[in-house]
């Protein structure tokens, strides 16, 4: 009995078939796991953060007399740094609720302003005009008068069970129908630096440091990484030692941060004495990070130059240089500022390696050099989600969403610049 | 030469191909190759190829794949260079100049001998860029007006010009392949080198456009000296004035191309243009 090839064909068709189609789901069932994942973690952060983004504020009329404040003589620079500025305001919620005559209901009124309130004041007062003047202005709230306005505080639960006190809710519930105690945008979240009150707390120290750490990383690691590809790749000849450099990059990219993060308290503040916590030598640090990832995704830019363009250089006369910079470059360029990009949003997102070179440290002030004490962004997300305030938890999704902005925007470029840049043949 | 590893299949064959027939000399001579062996590594490519080229003549090397005609003319502008472990010996004379002297800079060589590729590469650029590219590194124009000359002419002479003269602008890579191999060849001859290689340079384009390719080496011989390396022999026959047959890395017949194609002297010859092999 013959049979043809082709029944042979058609009996094994549908098995084929099937198969593909498994193929197909598990992809599509692999894929759809990553999104939810991430849909979980963006809604996640996303709604644990927004009500970083605000913050409430009570509305208050302070008599900025200088007998309250213990000015006697304007002229006395240190009696303005140390005036009583939290007694003005003190006096400002007595005269506002006068029937609170008990010390105890009174130390709750206080209360609901910000501890760190007087030092706001103290800001304003630099303008020193005001003194003797009646001044209205907003003043933040206390974290936890914050948390009740944005819900977090459960009013029904037993009063020793909760943070705030029948008393406190009913003055926090008068404020607010009297439209002295809003809900407004948060601008101490972007202009201020850490502070242990979380309506005092702000990003803007970290990202300056950020900023700072990764400017030094970018203008070490894009110039050293570029070299280090173009001269691995192309002039350097092809023998033992190049091999085991190779061998050594690629086992570097692989090497876990925290080992860099050691290498440079171990280098730089230990034998060099470089100064701690400064964005000099985090920005150094991510440098010996990030020039692995550089220099593997820079060769590889290069490699994909096709070599009929070389050719072609080459026959006309060109030298090696001029072969490099006029043609191989110019079409391994995408490559390399997304591998670079890539490797800089990867510096961004990177705590371990800063921890061990002391920029985890409690920094107030905004850092204004390369020198100057820093924390960056990942390490202030680390700092506050271990702090216990209800209000550092939605601080701390608040500061991801900045990072991952950050990020997002960052590797945009590195897609706009591929497809800018991007030249066929 | 003397062969000492001589373990092809073909050692025991009575025909001897060893020994090149036909006369390598000729009156004139641009360039002056002798006993040339290559090296790839521990394989040899070239065994002891002896031949000279005149000025202004077309030279065709013809033979199967992998005979060592395209790593020779490779040779004469230094290009194996670039190719790791490749191994150059004999000796190659441009005009009494040493090719491979260890003292001389390749850059201003291969100013003089120009090589035009198999498969088109220009570069990703504009057409004028492309032809502008040679005289520009070399410096062979001190002004716009005279470097625009330049590409005028090379694009006229290659054949390009009322085709390209409106988008000089655009990319050469938009080109056709016929078109982008003679935009390869305008940028060759833009730094006006004395001789002009072309290894298979039809081999990825249709008839009509190899006719014109074709024709345009015709143009060329009478200011350029050509060597081009082809697959087809028809191709040979038609743009050549001399033909070398290789074989295996040797150097077989060398000869006038009529007489090549009409009368050839050896056997191996005689097979692969009756197409009984190749």
């Amino acid at each position: 009995m013959s049979r043809s090839t082709i029944d042979i064909v058609n009996r094994n068709l549908a098995k084929r078939y099937a198969k593909e189609k498994r193929f197909r789901l598990f992809g599509l069932a692999s894929i759809l796991a990553g999104l939810t994942a991430l849909c979980f973690l963006l809604v996640t952060i996303v709604s644990n953060g927004w009500g970083a983004f605000t913050q409430s504020y009570v509305q208050l009329t302070l008599d900025l007399d200088p007998e309250t404040l213990l000015i006697t003589n304007p002229l006395d620079d240190d009696q303005w740094s140390y005036a009583n500025y939290t007694g003005v305001i003190k006096q400002s919620l007595r005269e506002r609720f006068p029937d609170i005559k008990s010390r105890k209901d009174k130390k709750r009124l206080y209360q609901i302003i910000s501890p760190g309130a007087g030092y706001q004041l103290n800001l304003l007062m630099q303008d020193r005009s005001l003194l003797g003047q009646t001044v209205t202005i907003w003043l933040p709230a206390d974290d936890d008068v914050d948390s009740v306005i944005k819900g977090h505080i459960d009013r029904h639960r037993p009063e020793n069970e909760r943070r705030v006190s029948d008393k406190t809710l009913s003055l926090i519930d008068e404020l607010v129908n009297s439209g002295e105690l809003q809900r407004k945008f948060n601008n101490v979240f972007f202009t201020a630096g850490d502070s242990s009150e979380p309506e005092q707390a702000g990003i803007k120290g970290a990202m300056l440091g950020s900023f700072f750490t990764l400017i030094v990383a970018l203008l070490l690691s894009f110039p050293i990484g570029i070299a280090a590809a173009i001269y691995l790749e192309e002039f350097a000849p092809k023998n033992k030692w190049t091999d085991f450099i190779e061998v050594n990059i690629n086992n570097l990219a692989a090497v876990p941060s925290i080992v860099f993060g050691l290498l440079g308290l171990a280098v730089f503040l230990n034998w060099f004495g470089l100064p701690r916590s400064v964005p000099l030598v985090g920005g150094i640090v991510l440098t010996l990070m990030t020039l692995p990832t550089i220099i593997i995704s820079s060769r590889v830019a290069l490699k994909s130059v096709p070599p009929s363009i070389r050719e072609a250089a080459l026959g006309l006369g060109a030298s090696k240089m001029q072969t490099i910079f006029d043609h191989v470059l110019p079409l391994a360029l995408p490559g390399m500022l997304t591998g670079g990009i890539i490797g800089m949003a990867q510096a961004l997102g990177e705590t371990a390696p800063l921890l061990m070179i002391g920029m985890v440290a409690f920094i107030v002030d905004i850092p204004g050099s390369f020198t100057d004490p820093a924390t960056v962004l990942p390490v202030q997300i680390f700092l506050w989600s271990d702090s216990p305030e209800r209000a550092f938890v939605e601080r701390t999704s608040g500061a991801i969403m900045v990072l991952l902005m950050f990020l997002i925007l960052m590797n945009s470029i590195a897609v706009l610049l591929r497809k800018r840049f991007e030249r066929r043949w | 030469m003397v062969d000492t590893n001589s373990s092809s299949p073909t050692s025991s064959d009575p025909r001897d191909y060893r020994n090149t027939v036909g006369k390598i000399e000729v009156p004139n001579t641009k360039m002056s190759m002798r006993d040339v062996d290559v090296f790839y590594g521990d394989k040899q490519a070239v065994f002891g190829v002896d031949l000279d080229i005149a000025k202004n003549e077309v030279i065709a090397m013809i033979g199967p794949s992998g005979c060592g005609k395209s790593t020779f003319l490779r040779c004469m502008n230094r290009m194996n260079d670039t190719i790791e472990g490749c191994v150059v010996s004999g000796s190659l004379k441009l005009d009494d100049q040493d090719i491979y002297d260890p003292k001389l800079d390749v850059v201003p060589l291969r100013a003089r001998v120009g090589m035009v590729f198999q498969k088109p590469n220009p570069f990703p650029k504009s057409i004028y860029d492309n032809v502008a590219y040679g005289p520009q590194i070399h410096g062979l124009a001190s002004s716009k007006v005279e470097l625009d000359e330049i590409v005028e002419n090379s694009l006229k002479k290659a054949g390009l010009w009322n085709e390209a003269k409106d988008r000089l602008d655009q990319p050469g890579t938009g080109l056709s392949g016929g078109q982008q191999q003679r935009l390869c060849i305008a940028r060759t001859i833009a730094v006006s080198p004395e001789v002009i290689l072309m290894d298979e340079p039809c081999s990825a384009l249709d008839p009509i456009a190899t006719a014109r390719i074709e024709e345009l080496i015709d143009e060329l011989s009478a200011n350029f000296t050509i060597a081009i390396v082809t697959h087809s022999m028809q191709q040979a026959a038609r743009v050549s004035h001399r033909t070398a047959y290789f074989h295996l890395g040797y150097l077989v017949e060398i000869g006038a191309t009529d007489d090549i194609f009409t009368n050839p002297r050896h056997r191996l010859t005689e097979d692969y243009i009756t197409g009984r092999f190749g």
